[in-house]
């Protein structure tokens, strides 16, 4: 274990404890406080690894897990990894601290909101350190999972439940499509490590399941980071508390399948179907996203379509940037991997600018009672702090200068521009759409932050629509928010240093060909020049203002598009057909009649002991070496026979015990004429007891009832137990005439020698298997717990 | 006596797949009986039958019986008696309890 492992499976020890913390110290304490050290402790160090990647090395170690399957968990920390490292833990203490101001210690169940934190955590750790795809496999479905746990936080009500399920089918679905590309693609390489598979591009590129390979990893990326029509699930996941809004589905989670690009861009990027799915893709999903967002009233609602835009937008670089792997090392896959860059570069962005979003949208729900902006409105003097962060916010997610978001919109308006020149992959028919596009979503964006930040601030305030009368936030919810807002503008001072220390170690991690020239000579800066970059800005500017001006007017187009054909619509429809469909399904076998039951298990018996019987060609019977019959047992058999027949044929409760206690007798009978001394007198001690057992018991039992059973289903009986009868004479005289291997017990021939036994049988018992003896004392303890507890047990009311 | 012994087994078998198909909670127990006392001749059967004397070094005989097979059995049968035990006062409380021994009215509760 090295500490890359520890620190992905800290947050799992320590969730381990959060209940008991919360049940010792609430409400003396916010169990928060406790919570904070970890992620606290677990940016700190992640720090100290900035300079050891920043000089191009990695960290990698391997523990065996399952080795006999070849699957070893094995970490691996590049760039891309730690970039991501960081945002998790720095995100995620910076939202832990909010929380503890949000979440109310009296009201809420705040041990399994940490818990399901903690959880989502480590495993979001897992899935950027690990280096074996099954291992990432089984981290990304728990983060899933711990995103449905906490969407579902308030768990009481409709929306959360209708939210929380949604989210967990389409990413679960899609995370089940990645596991089937990523056995496809060990299939190929015969190896389940990322490392290992880098090195057989060629191989995977050249095999035939390349392409289905390629599509299943990116339906695993794209419902995690609600591309469309995928993104669906993403606005109703805001019903989960704002501190997870704005960590998992802003910051960190939703960018888990960013991450999968990306990090699958040196086996599948410079291919053109990879390029053409994954940026057209990404554009029809920024589009769409910002589109939609002008339209909500709902800040956190308005806040996800800008967040689904906003991964349309990364993931729209990644796929053009993938282009710099066609041409290999040159100049010309420097001016596409400037787009890698920029995807990287715009993600850490979005995530501190969004962040702090997500949070002043919590504090304005958390201190005003409402997030709906028809009801809010100026907020501006009573809130200035919160005020100064939203603008803060909006206009980094606009574009706009002096905030980090215009760094990185100017180098995606270069991504798509230079895309457009591009001469491969067909581009030069289709080059002109996506600036075009890229340019009309940033309008749209730039329309909705306005909206965000007037609706909201500006305006008339309206204190009788408003839960409570408005003031600013406790200073413990601003610091969170506040200290992501000065990153906003940091960064836009400094690019480069975060580019050095950064960006241009995760860019190496996405695209190996730069490896040995560390990284791009690309220094980010605000002034370019007037180029077109800069135009393209200032007419989103012009236009965004027209139309945010203008919105009433031309807001009505919004209504024209029906509500019965709405992606939410089909997905509605689907999942209730699907569970009509299930439930009819479901009840006409689970019947709930015991007997229905039995009879599955029986036929399935049946069928499958037969069936592999005759498909092997199992059926044998060799009477050869059988022991002759003698006139004295043959008696006994026929015994037997005539007992057994009577019990089904009996009139009353007593003939069938006795016929029972008669079969036994006479199994003790046969025991004794197979030498089995042992067993004949336990087999006589048994019987009677359970014969007197019977006799106890039948007393309390009704009468045997003329049966009512149809016929129908006497006739099922006769046949199920008739093909019982006969499947099981086949497998023992099969088994009887083959005889596959010596049989060991000569071992147990020795146990005077053993064990100093003289009887071998007693021997096994106590000695060579004495635990199985043990168990099976174990065992009718048990029981006789159990009747003894049901004789004596008195149920309330009842009896 | 292998051969015979096999389809004393089936027979065995037959009748007590028949009683557990049955409504009546008594038959269903009576119908396990069986079933075990089929299974433990069915394994005694597969050791092979009469191949020597009585697994007792005491004897001196010069060959044994498969011992391996009647030690597992002596543990079914233990087994076997804990369980009747259990299912006919299980049988006898739930009777007290419902009021009826009919399989076919005991569905539990619609909402399960």
């Amino acid at each position: 274990m090295s500490w890359l492992h520890t620190m992905i499976v800290i947050p799992f020890i320590f969730a381990l404890f959060v209940p008991f913390l919360y049940k010792f110290f609430t409400p003396r304490i916010h169990t928060g406080w406790f919570v904070f050290i970890v992620p606290l402790l677990l940016f700190l160090s992640l720090l100290k690894y900035i300079p050891t990647i920043a000089e191009g090395k990695t960290v990698y170690h391997s523990v065996p897990w399952m080795p006999s399957l070849g699957i070893n968990y094995t970490t691996y920390m590049d760039g891309l990894g730690l970039i991501f490292g960081l945002l998790i833990t720095g995100i995620g203490t910076l939202v832990v601290l909010y929380s503890i101001y949000y979440m109310s210690k009296h009201r809420e169940s705040l041990h399994n909101f940490y818990v399901y934190l903690l959880l989502f955590m480590g495993a979001m750790l897992g899935v950027v350190f690990t280096d074996n795809v099954l291992v990432l496999y089984v981290f990304w479905e728990m983060t899933s999972i711990s995103s449905f746990l906490l969407i579902a936080y308030w768990y009481q009500r409709k929306k959360s439940r209708y939210g929380a399920q949604k989210s967990m089918l389409i990413t679960i679905f899609g995370g089940l499509a990645m596991l089937a590309g990523f056995i496809m693609l060990s299939m190929i390489t015969e190896t389940y490590n990322l490392r290992e598979m880098f090195n057989q591009v060629d191989v995977i590129t050249a095999h035939s399941l390349f392409l289905p390979a390629m599509l299943l990893i990116l339906l695993g990326a794209f419902t995690k980071s609600a591309q469309f029509p995928f993104s669906i699930w993403l606005p109703d996941a805001m019903e989960a508390p704002t501190p997870i809004s704005a960590y998992l589905h802003s910051a960190t989670m939703v960018k888990a399948g960013i991450y999968l690009v990306a990090r699958f861009t040196p086996i599948f990027g410079g291919n053109a179907e990879w390029f053409w799915v994954i940026s057209s893709i990404g554009l029809i999903t920024l589009l769409y996203g910002s589109i939609n967002a002008v339209k909500q009233t709902d800040l956190k609602a308005l806040l996800a379509y800008s967040t689904i835009s906003q991964l349309g937008l990364i993931m729209c670089l990644l796929g053009l940037g993938s282009a710099a792997l066609y041409f290999g090392y040159g100049d010309e896959a420097t001016v596409y991997a400037a787009a890698i860059l920029a995807a990287i570069f715009h993600l850490i962005n979005h995530s501190t600018f969004k962040g702090s979003l997500f949070m002043v949208v919590g504090i304005i729900d958390h201190e005003t009672g409402t997030r709906d902006i028809r009801k809010l409105g100026g907020l501006m003097g009573l809130m200035p702090i919160s005020f100064t962060l939203t603008i803060i916010g909006s206009f980094a997610m606009a574009g706009l200068p002096p905030f980090n978001g215009f760094l990185s919109k100017e180098m995606f308006f270069t991504g798509v521009l230079n895309a457009s020149q591009m001469n491969i992959f067909s581009m030069d028919t289709f080059g002109l759409l996506f600036p075009t596009i890229a340019w009309i979503s940033s309008v749209f964006t730039f329309i909705y932050c306005m909206i965000l930040l007037f609706k909201t601030f500006a305006g008339r305030y309206q204190p009788s629509k408003l839960e409570k009368a408005a003031h600013e936030a406790p200073l413990g919810m601003l610091i969170s928010p506040i200290l992501l807002a000065s990153l906003v503008i940091l960064i836009f001072f400094f690019p480069n240093v975060l580019s050095h220390y950064l960006l241009q170690p995760a860019l190496i991690a996405i695209l190996p060909i730069f490896a040995e020239s560390g990284g791009i000579d690309v220094k980010i800066s605000a002034w370019h020049g007037w180029n077109t970059e800069l135009f393209m800005t200032l007419g989103i500017v012009g236009l965004g203002t027209f139309m945010y001006i203008y919105l009433k007017k031309w807001s009505g187009v919004y209504g024209l598009f029906s509500q019965r054909w709405t992606l939410n619509a089909g997905y509605d429809f689907a999942i209730e057909r699907m569970e009509r469909f299930s439930e009819g399904f479901t009840n006409q076998y689970m019947t709930g009649f015991i007997r229905d039951y039995v009879v599955y298990i029986f036929a399935v018996l049946i069928v499958m002991l037969g069936g592999s019987l005759w498909l092997f060609d199992g059926i044998a019977m060799d009477v050869s070496n059988d022991a002759p019959i003698s006139l004295y047992e043959g008696g006994v058999v026929v015994g037997m026979i005539i007992a057994a027949i009577t019990v089904p044929l009996a009139k009353s409760r007593l003939t069938a015990i006795i016929a029972v206690g008669v079969l036994g007798y006479l199994v003790s009978m046969l025991f004794v004429i197979f030498r089995a001394p042992d067993l004949a007198l336990t087999q006589l001690v048994v019987e009677t007891v359970t014969v007197a057992l019977f006799l106890l018991c039948f007393y309390h039992l009704p009468e045997f009832r003329k049966a009512t059973v149809p016929m129908r289903f006497k006739l099922t009986n006769l046949i199920i137990s008739i093909g019982v009868g006969v499947i099981v004479t086949i497998i023992a005289l099969s088994a009887n005439s083959t005889r596959l291997f010596e049989p060991i017990s000569s071992y147990f021939e020795n146990s005077y020698d053993l064990a100093g036994a003289k009887n071998i049988v007693n021997a096994i018992l106590v000695d060579f298997r004495g635990i199985d003896t043990m168990l099976e004392i174990f065992v009718l303890t048990i029981a006789s717990l159990g009747v003894y507890t049901l004789i004596k047990l008195r149920l309330a009311g009842r009896d | 006596m292998e051969t015979l012994m096999s389809f004393l087994v089936g027979i065995l078998f037959m009748i007590g797949t028949y009683l557990i198909l049955a409504k009546g909670l008594l038959r269903i127990i009576l119908g396990t009986s069986i079933i075990s006392h089929a299974v433990h001749l069915l394994i005694l059967t597969m050791g092979g039958l009469k191949t020597g004397g009585p697994p007792l070094l005491g004897l001196k005989n010069t060959s044994y019986t498969d011992a391996l097979p009647q030690a597992l059995i002596l543990t079914a049968i233990v087994i076997n008696f804990a369980v009747t035990a259990l299912f006919l006062v299980l049988s006898y409380r739930a009777y007290k309890l419902v009021g009826t021994d009919d399989m076919g009215q005991m569905r539990g509760n619609a909402d399960e």
